[in-house]
């Protein structure tokens, strides 16, 4: 990986994918998120970065909204994907997310085979027409998830007898079975060893050809070895939004520079 | 002396020993509790427990053992030939063992005449078998002399280990005497102790209902038990003329229990998706205390509902019209009633469960695009799967086991049908039926009872074996 020439990293599309405007969110009477706009570009990987409780894993829940299956959080504001206001009355939450795969931050498999783990959401979407058809999806699924080769023999084992490492692979694969658009990822890796890390991370970087991704981390290392684009929350609001190379290298505002200096967080 | 003085006597040790030996202990270090290798308290409880454990253990045996051996000295010493025409001996020791309960009450002297001790006997208001003869006085007398030199010896012996255990305690205390160890030690066994006395308990109980049900087949042909399909005890004459076969029970009992959990386990099961999945927190915590409510009917109101209303309205809302019978007590009254009860205990252990799946599982499922319910079909109660099976298999024991319901909701009536509308019984019934009244516990009619409460716990035993083996194979174990 080219962590050390972080400068030298372009972004190499600039099609947006999630369009946010004024994004507001309330957990009862908390105000999480505050007046949020982002602009998320297509095929690249964005990390959301900052302080615990800043509001990072919120903001990423309302791009799938997530959030409604909390009762007492409140959205406002829009967020379009493609342009369509996806907290439109017309628009399906169930829907929507089968076009925004979700990772979540501990490995969570369901308690069935590796095969069926990845079967699960081309099942209930119906998108295979017969079992070839669903073999085939999951062998993708796997391939792209760089789990194919360590459990094409045993597809019949349980998720959960898998390793955290191959677990999380797992979840990546089973999003990845559903093709989304868009790939959200809650701190993906921060139960992971470094090895499992490093091999989820160079996942993400592959998966950034076919799908946006957004990444939050509490690791201002891995923001830097896999984003392009990098966004840095702070009590709710978002700070400083840019490309990777120059939040870390130069960043405009003191926040962002304290945090990642170390010196608040 | 008796027991409660006893007691208060080895509590009294045990205290004394508690505060020598803190007192040895610390002691032992200049006052200074930091260079103990434990707590001062731990001294206390290492003389508290080694004065008391042995002591009240040596009392607990002696307690059980004495009498056996008292009766069967006295039972040695009398004479063959005053035993009276078709007594036992049994018979005659029982009334020994209530004149020396008399005599003792009375606080008779240890000399007297026969008249003396019936007038005695008489204001103190025992009622004896037969007429006071002197055989059975002097064995009394005895009985009570060997029973009191017995207690004495029992406080002395008690009182001597409880004061030796002390002792040894206090000596053996000092700053590095790891007392804490030994306490933790000593805490351990009465766990283990504790947790063989349930265990022992069923072994127990088993091999009492083992003892009887062979009296039974060596009384009753096995094969007539197990594959008759006629049920008729007779109470008239000694054996004989009985037909005791228990699938007609067995037939009642499985078709009862079966209506019970058609209707319980669906409503159970929905009631608790409902509340552990959809419900809000303020539905949820009026409506759970609701349910369990129900659970804490006896049963005998369940009864007498199926009696009063559920019986009656069935018969003629649909038996009577339908051509099916006209009994209100009816195998479906009592299924139908015995399902309502049963609904607490599915629903609320089926919500327990359902809630200890991790928030994670349905956030992942939810994540992948799917709704709610295929969420709760696919992911949370496979997830429960093997918690639902067991509260299905608990409400199953609890259906085998009922007998208010059954009584009063379908009847006494041993019968072999499939209609639904008609009286049937089950095993439970018939053996409080055979128990109850003038039982003769040597005639195949009252031992039957017994027989049938070992078949009633190998089918039960059976079912949660089955229930373990599905659950190991078909569990979907989450983290």
């Amino acid at each position: 990986m080219n962590d050390m020439r972080l400068t030298e990293r372009a972004v190499d599309q600039e099609t947006t994918k999630i369009t946010a405007r004024k994004v507001q969110v309330y957990y009862g009477d908390n105000h999480a998120i505050k007046n949020v706009d982002v602009d998320i570009a297509d095929k690249t990987v964005t990390a959301f970065i900052g302080p615990s409780g800043c509001g990072k894993s919120t903001f990423l829940r309302c791009i799938n909204r997530m959030n409604d299956t909390i009762s007492t959080a409140r959205v406002t504001g829009d967020i379009l994907i493609d342009g369509e206001d996806i907290y439109d009355k017309r628009v399906d939450p169930v829907q929507l997310r089968a076009k925004v795969g979700m990772v979540f931050q501990k490995p969570n498999p369901f308690p069935k085979s590796i095969y069926d783990n990845v079967a699960y959401g081309p099942r209930i979407h119906g998108l295979s027409s017969n079992k070839a058809d669903l073999d085939d999806i999951v062998e993708r699924s796997l391939r792209r998830a760089a789990l194919w080769g360590e459990v094409k023999d045993r597809l019949a084992a349980p998720g959960t007898g898998l390793s955290g490492g191959q677990q999380q692979r797992l979840c990546i694969a089973r999003a990845v079975a559903t093709s989304p658009e868009v790939l959200l990822m809650d701190e993906p890796c921060s139960a992971l060893d470094p090895i499992a890390t490093a091999q989820v991370e160079e996942l993400i970087d592959e998966l950034r050809q076919n799908y946006s991704v957004v990444i939050v981390t509490h690791s201002m290392q891995q923001a830097a070895r896999v984003s392009q684009r990098t966004a840095f929350f702070h009590l709710g609001h978002l700070v400083e939004y840019g490309e990777t190379g120059k939040i870390f290298t130069s960043p405009e505002d003191p926040r962002t520079e304290s945090y990642i200096s170390g010196r608040i967080g | 002396m008796t027991i409660s003085w006893l007691f208060l006597i080895l509590l009294a040790v045990g205290t004394m020993a508690f505060l020598m030996a803190r007192g040895r202990a610390l002691a032992s270090v200049d006052g200074d509790a930091r260079n103990l290798h434990s707590l001062p308290i731990y001294y206390g409880l290492n003389g508290l427990l080694t004065a008391l454990t042995p002591a009240l253990a040596l009392l607990a045996v002696w307690l059980i053992v004495q009498p056996i051996a008292i009766d069967a000295s006295v039972k040695g010493s009398f004479p063959i030939g005053a035993l009276p025409e078709g007594g036992t001996l049994d018979l005659v020791m029982s009334d020994v063992r209530r004149v020396a309960d008399g005599l003792d009450a009375a606080d008779a002297p240890d000399a007297l005449s026969v008249e003396e001790a019936a007038t005695l006997l008489g204001s103190g208001g025992v009622a004896l078998g037969t007429t006071l003869t002197t055989e059975v006085l002097t064995a009394a007398q005895q009985y009570r002399d060997s029973r009191s030199t017995m207690n004495l010896f029992m406080v002395v012996a008690v009182l001597v280990l409880a004061l030796i255990g002390g002792a040894w305690a206090v000596m053996r205390t000092n700053g590095d005497f790891r007392a804490r160890n030994v306490v933790e030690r000593g805490v351990l066994v009465l766990l283990i102790a504790a947790a063989s006395i349930a265990v022992l308990t069923t072994l127990g109980i088993v091999l009492s209902m083992i003892f009887e049900a062979t009296n039974f087949f060596r009384q009753y042909q096995w094969t007539d038990f197990f594959f008759s399909t006629t049920w008729k005890p007779s109470f008239s004459g000694r054996g004989g003329g009985s037909e005791l076969g228990i699938l007609p029970l067995l037939w009642g009992t499985l078709y009862i229990s079966f209506i019970a959990l058609v209707v319980a386990v669906p409503i159970g099961l929905f009631a608790a998706i409902y509340l552990s999945e959809y419900a809000g927190p303020k539905f949820r915590s009026l409506a759970k205390p609701m349910i369990e409510i129900l659970a804490g009917i006896p049963t005998i109101v369940y009864g007498l509902f199926a009696l009063v209303t559920v019986g009656p309205l069935l018969r003629d809302a649909i038996a009577s019209p339908l051509g099916l019978g006209n009994s209100a007590s009816s195998v479906m009254t009592a299924g139908l009633v015995m399902g309502v009860m049963l609904i607490p205990f599915v629903s609320s252990l089926s919500d327990d469960i359902i809630n200890a799946v991790p928030q994670a599982m349905r956030d992942g499922s939810l994540g992948l695009g799917a709704t709610k319910s295929e969420t709760i079909r696919q992911v949370i109660v496979p997830a429960a799967l093997p918690g639902i099976v067991g509260a299905v298999l608990l409400a199953a024991s609890r259906a085998i086991g009922e007998t208010m319901i059954v009584v009063l909701g379908a009847g006494a009536a041993a019968r072999l049908d499939l209609n639904p509308f008609e009286a049937m019984t089950t095993v439970t019934v018939k053996i409080v039926s055979q128990l109850t009244g003038d039982t003769d516990f040597a005639s195949p009619e009252t031992l039957v009872a017994f027989a049938l409460g070992l078949t009633l716990f190998v089918i039960t035993l059976g079912l949660n074996v089955l229930a373990l083996y599905i659950v190991r194979k078909y569990r979907e174990q989450y983290e």
